[in-house]
């Protein structure tokens, strides 16, 4: 629980609203502006992050005056192994290829489950790996290498 | 008459060989994926939808409606056997099919919930026939300000209708227009948002999102706890209701229907709200309400009538005025735009064949769900006993794949990574994402409208009120507001997403 706001989750969001918003603000003054009758590119997203920096501070205020749920548990664990495995998937797919790519994902975000067994992480990652090679390499025509360029292909 | 030889049309195309074809595996493999716990048909079509790019554009569509219908079907198995409902709107199912499960009639629940969503299917695709021509046809006449004001109430709406904190719903739309702007102004050519990456030149994909906001984010709710799964039952036998069964069924589902087919038009969660008001007024008026969270079939026949009822009146507004109603409607009018088609009242008149060919492939794409449904129940049953450790990672798989095939590039995984973050965040927040893809996709279309409607006007806003349509359009939305703000209303609407 925030030690400041009774209510952590609006005063959060309210912090996230008002960040993209200024943001968002900030950046639309490069756009031009333009006027009603020829709106220019900042007019719309101009409107729409006042009204969401408005949003933001409401929620803000709001979280001292009214006291609300925690935000409970968070999967830390799991939400940086479930991105950390699929940003390692993008950015190896093309230089290893799928025969690496696939496995390495598979078991990397299987690691995130409390079940975590590497016999059948292993299993699986084969099975998908064939799985996908000929569903969506063979099949769908999906242009990703087997064997990436870092094996000279 | 005209009707019926729109719908002799919608036959023709839809009795092709080739569209059967496409009808049935859509319906096949959206089962296949709803049916697999913690999927919902937003992740399951994303997931899905690069599989139609190649198809031309009717089956295509065809195969995407037969998508979203059989993973509902799907959600609702899977809820009736392990009690996790795939999508919210089976949340309510799972309350009485479980518990029949338990007590050994899941064969009678599997078939309340197939002949209920038939049922339902088929009232529902009659009344998009009916209504959805002279909606279209009103929708014509409109001009730039009444579209913009027709978002506005439809994203009014989905504020009302989002669970939580209506103050957070606002922020979340406000944040997907906003996000939807982001790539290159089609007036100016001013790159926005794009902070000098090439990439975002053509803004941010939708598939994108959804797949990072609902998919992947979702996965990680479900690794929070994953000690609580419930037993699966793993026998079915008998699917046969009994006279008693039947009797009780005909009432829930001809009230399931109305009230989903009502709420289904309605933006936002219209098909979730549907099947759980079905639920909640069975419950009032049924004469066995004492039974009700122990295993009534009234408590499986009405919200899955509403549920699927409430899928395909939620049609309506995307195919006659191009406006999505909830976040797989969203994914649908992207689909569209893939295939060349403007989504927009004109639909009808200038595509009469794919209008009616998937107004008429939806009845058969209901008919299918129950042959395919009941006799492979058996296989359906197998695959939801797979365990989820197993599970997660061929989702992410398959997300990671599908999304590289959008555009052939590993940047868009890196988008959907960093909207699995935020869609996480989002959900401990409170804030439910829905609202925010259905900004998402309309962000560009209102900025393009306003721009018109004040050009029109010379700058003048007023227009918006003065022009008696808009203005209609407008005190509407602003009357769901307050009135979802009163005191009243306020904790009622609580109580309707708790239970």
């Amino acid at each position: 629980m925030n030690p400041i706001a009774r209510n952590a989750k609006d005063f959060w969001t309210g912090v996230i609203y008002l960040f993209v918003g200024s943001g968002a603000f900030i950046l639309s003054r490069d756009y031009g502006m333009g006027t009603a009758v020829k709106m220019g590119p900042a007019y719309f997203p101009t409107l729409l992050s006042l009204l969401l920096m408005v949003i933001g501070i409401i929620s803000v205020i709001r979280s001292f005056l009214k006291s609300g749920t925690p935000i409970g548990v968070v999967a830390w664990k799991g939400l940086l192994l479930i991105v950390a495995s699929t940003l390692l998937f993008g950015m190896i797919v093309r230089g290893a290829g799928l025969i690496l790519a696939l496995p390495l994902l598979v078991i990397v975000s299987a690691l995130a489950s409390t079940r975590f067994s590497w016999k059948t992480s292993l299993l699986e990652a084969a099975g998908i790996t064939v799985f996908c090679i000929l569903v969506f390499l063979k099949g769908l025509g999906v242009p990703l290498p087997i064997l990436g360029s870092w094996f000279g292909n | 008459m005209e009707l019926l030889a729109n719908l002799g049309l919608g036959l023709s195309t839809s009795l092709t060989p080739l569209n059967l074809l496409y009808c049935l595996m859509g319906v096949f493999l959206g089962t296949l994926i709803g049916v697999l716990p913690g999927l919902g048909p937003t992740a399951t079509i994303a997931m899905l939808l690069p599989v139609t790019f190649t198809l031309p554009p009717v089956s295509a569509l065809i195969m995407l409606a037969g998508i979203y219908y059989g993973s509902q079907y799907g959600g609702s198995t899977t809820s009736i056997l392990v009690n996790v409902p795939g999508e919210a709107a089976s949340v309510v199912t799972a309350l009485d099919g479980y518990q029949m499960a338990r007590q050994g009639r899941a064969g009678v629940a599997l078939t309340t919930a197939a002949v209920g969503s038939f049922f339902a299917g088929t009232v529902a695709t009659i009344i998009l026939a009916l209504f959805a021509p002279p909606l279209a046809a009103v929708a014509l006449k409109f001009g730039p300000a009444e579209f913009f004001s027709l978002m506005v109430l439809g994203l009014l709406a989905a504020i009302v209708l989002a669970r939580g904190s209506l103050l957070h719903a606002a922020g979340m739309v406000v944040l997907g227009l906003l996000l939807g702007l982001v790539g290159t102004d089609v007036n100016s050519g001013a790159q926005r948002f794009t902070f000098g990456i090439l990439r975002l030149a053509d803004g941010i994909g939708f598939v994108v999102v959804a797949m990072g906001m609902f998919g992947l984010a979702e996965i990680t709710r479900n690794l929070e706890n994953e000690g609580d799964r419930s037993t699966v039952v793993r026998k079915v036998a008998n699917l046969m209701p009994t006279r008693e069964d039947w009797k009780r069924m005909i009432g829930p589902i001809l009230r399931g229907t109305g009230i989903g087919s009502a709420l289904g038009i309605l933006p936002g969660s219209g098909s979730i709200l549907g099947s759980f008001a079905a639920y909640a007024i069975e419950k009032k008026v049924s004469k066995n309400s004492k039974e009700f969270g122990k295993g009534a079939i009234e408590g499986v026949a009405a919200p899955e009538s509403a549920n699927n009822a409430g899928a395909q009146t939620s049609f309506i507004p995307m195919l006659t005025l191009g406006i999505p109603s909830n976040p797989v409607m969203a994914l649908m009018i992207g689909a569209m735009i893939i295939q060349g088609i403007q989504p927009g009242p004109s639909v009808i008149t200038e595509q009469p064949k794919l209008f009616w060919g998937i107004i008429v492939s939806m009845w058969f794409g209901n008919l299918f769900l129950v042959i395919l449904n009941l006799p492979m129940i058996g296989m359906w049953v197998r695959i939801v006993s797979v365990p989820y450790q197993l599970l997660f990672p061929a989702i992410l798989v398959f997300c990671s794949i599908g999304v590289f095939s959008l555009n052939n590039t590993e940047f868009d995984i890196y988008v959907m990574a960093f909207f699995a973050v935020l869609g996480y965040l989002f959900v401990k927040l409170d804030c439910e994402p829905a609202p925010m893809l259905l900004a998402f996709i309309l962000g560009p279309m209102m900025e393009e409208y306003m721009r018109r409607a004040l050009l029109l006007s010379r700058g003048d806003p007023m227009v918006f009120i003065t022009r008696p349509i808009s203005a209609t359009l407008l005190a509407l939305g602003a009357l769901a507001i307050i009135a979802a703000s009163l005191p009243a209303m306020h904790k009622k609407r609580e109580e309707a997403f708790r239970e």
